[in-house]
């Protein structure tokens, strides 16, 4: 019982420095940061004025915002149903018993061994228009040499298309890693319960309807949080794909927070838009984490 | 019986035709993966005059390395920087940080797995939520924390870089006082990524402890193991496929990372790989191959990680995922 309670000090004192560092560079951070959104900081120098919601009222009514917000919706919905379609699709088909299986697993997981910065590099030049001058690039090029030139676009440089083409890369990034959680998934399925299935006639799509889709459904609950708090909070990818592009068309808010505060130096608006961001990632986040805390504790 | 061999033999048609399919999609997947890193890789392996519009999905005529030249050294006349001293930056940096949160995060592991006290796992489950944080909501902070630790640090670095106590000296010292924390310096990198990673290096540990029986702890104790000694002589031994796994997470995370680079650091000989890749291939006057052999070189470190070490760095992947 002594050394019990000896050693539970010892615990203590041993995790201190890492929960001392995470209660302020995280929550006392994260508390800074909400108390500079409702302040009038809007040059170098830290002004404490209190100004209520004033931050957050000027947000709304920037157009540049609200196209960032249409943005990230429209990043965020397609590049997680895509990912995750693609995903479960390339699993199950990588689970066929395939011939080279392995090759075929690692050529699809790669691309998460480079960076967003490598990836936004390579798709810039993938996805280049070209013009009058150059003549067509990139996909553009190779849609024209086999014939389908109706194909050709402006990628990101066209308004309309604007942040999809950065989904593109996205998806190529992801892909891989989605497809990885789904055959960890479907591979931990017991063999009995399918062959069973099997055995009573079900076809082969019945099985992955009524069996196995059912069983990797908590795999889609973690893509969706992993993807969808990258997805959020996506930054790196586009200032190296694309910038703001024409009209804020590729524009995401993590990039206006950047420009608003450490270009503009007006930190009160980017402490706002960090506190939007932030929240948007705790309604995703949040209920998936009590969740899983709770069923450990039931373990 | 022919009516047997018929269902049978349709069977089989069918089979074929299911297969026939699965190799199709899978091959189509195959195509766009590696589309960018063909082009990634043809492209880098072009010299200037070989770097034709027209023709930028040929494979290179005559294999140069004159691209990788120019992206490593910078090029006078051209006037852009090379990535070489990044690239040495990033390894200062990624080095001393992946270490030090992963014997950081095998301690929390530790106490988080094997002497749980009331509050433990409430304390784990806080901890894990800076995990998912957007890091735009502790920037500004953070940059204004790092810049008041450098109001003390700033005298100790100059101290440093200029002193020339061992003669012949000046790229030990002048690393030596990049490596302490504050704001632009590789330290204050190293400081922030050890804090912000000590959730998943915690996590990953803790689950890996959690697989081992407490009797191995006990059968310590019996042997009169104290508290840091039934680490040491018990778990730590053991701990390798565990070190792997966040070693591995953490270098490439970190080796990858741009927002915590571009924020911490603006000196352009101080900022890791990342940041200087954007900056050269941002900037217009640089070609596309020299782009391209940019790209490659700053990925090298992670691509031959995953080329050797792949199951490591799924398993990485897998812990990042929550589960288990």
């Amino acid at each position: 019982m002594h050394l019990n309670q000896k050693y539970r000090l010892y615990s203590i004192l041993l995790i201190a420095p890492s929960v001392l560092a995470i209660l302020v560079f995280v929550y006392g951070f994260i508390a800074f940061t909400g108390v500079a959104s409702f302040i009038n900081w809007t040059k170098m120098k830290i002004d404490f004025t209190f100004v209520g919601f004033n931050n957050y009222i000027r947000l709304f009514q920037t157009e540049r915002f609200l196209i960032d917000l249409r943005n990230t919706l429209t990043f965020t919905v397609l590049f997680l149903l895509i990912t995750i379609v693609i995903g479960l699709l390339l699993a199950i088909l990588v689970d066929q018993n395939i011939k080279g299986e392995s090759l075929f697993r690692n050529i699809f997981l790669f691309p998460m061994a480079f960076s967003f910065i490598v990836t936004g590099v390579v798709w810039r030049w993938l996805l280049a228009p070209g013009n009058e001058i150059t003549g067509a690039l990139g996909v553009n090029l190779i849609f024209e040499k086999i014939g389908l030139g109706f194909l050709a676009n402006g990628w990101y440089t066209d308004p309309r298309i604007g942040i999809r083409a950065v989904v593109i890369a996205a998806v190529w990034q992801y892909a891989g890693y989605i497809m990885a959680l789904y055959l960890a998934g479907i591979r931990g399925i017991p063999v009995e319960i399918v062959e069973a299935a099997r055995v009573d006639g079900a076809s082969e799509i019945n099985v992955y309807r009524h069996i196995i889709l059912p069983l990797v459904r908590p795999i889609t609950l973690s893509a969706v949080i992993i993807l969808g708090h990258i997805s959020l909070k996506i930054f790196d990818l586009v200032v190296s794909m694309t910038g703001p592009g024409t009209g804020f068309s590729t524009d995401v808010p993590a990039f206006f927070m950047y420009d608003t505060t450490f270009r503009g130096n007006r930190f009160a608006e980017g402490s706002a838009i960090a506190i939007i961001l932030l929240l948007l990632v705790a309604i995703l986040v949040v209920p998936y984490l009590i969740n899983s805390s709770k069923v450990e504790v039931e373990r | 019986m022919s009516a047997l061999t018929v269902t049978h033999s349709r069977r089989q048609f069918k089979f074929r035709w299911s297969r026939f399919f699965i190799y199709l999609v899978l091959i189509i997947s195959v195509v766009f993966f590696l589309v960018p890193i063909y082009l990634l890789l043809i492209t880098s392996f072009k010299s200037y005059q070989e770097v034709n519009m027209a023709n930028m999905w040929n494979f290179p005529l005559k294999l140069s390395l004159e691209s990788f030249k120019y992206a490593w050294f910078g090029s006078e006349t051209g006037g852009y920087r090379g990535l070489s001293g990044n690239f040495v930056n990033s390894l200062i940096l990624v080095i001393p940080a992946s270490l030090t949160s992963a014997i950081v995060g095998s301690l929390n592991g530790y106490v988080f797995s094997k002497w749980k006290f009331k509050g433990s796992d409430a304390i784990f489950s806080l901890m894990l939520f800076g995990m998912f944080i957007p890091y735009q909501s502790i920037l500004i902070p953070l940059v204004q924390v790092l810049q008041w630790i450098s109001t003390f640090t700033n005298p100790i670095i100059h101290a440093i870089q200029g002193s020339t106590v061992i003669s012949g000296s000046h790229t030990f010292m002048y690393w030596l006082g990049e490596l302490i924390p504050g704001y632009g310096t590789i330290g204050g990198l190293i400081m922030v990524h050890v804090i912000y990673g000590l959730p998943i290096a915690t996590l990953t540990f803790r689950n890996y402890y959690a697989g081992i029986s407490r009797e191995l702890i006990e059968a310590g104790m019996i042997d009169g193991d104290g508290f840091l000694g039934l680490y040491r002589h018990i778990l730590f031994p053991i701990s390798m496929p565990g070190f792997v796994v966040v070693l591995i997470w953490q270098f490439t995370s970190i080796w990858n990372d741009f927002l915590f680079g571009i924020i911490v650091t603006s000196d352009p000989n101080v900022q890791p790989i990342t940041v200087a890749l954007n900056n050269l291939a941002g900037s217009y006057i640089v070609e596309w191959n020299v782009q391209m052999a940019g790209a490659l070189l700053s990925s090298l470190p992670t691509l031959l990680v995953y080329i050797f070490l792949s199951q490591y760095f799924i398993r990485g992947l897998m812990a990042g995922s929550l589960k288990g």
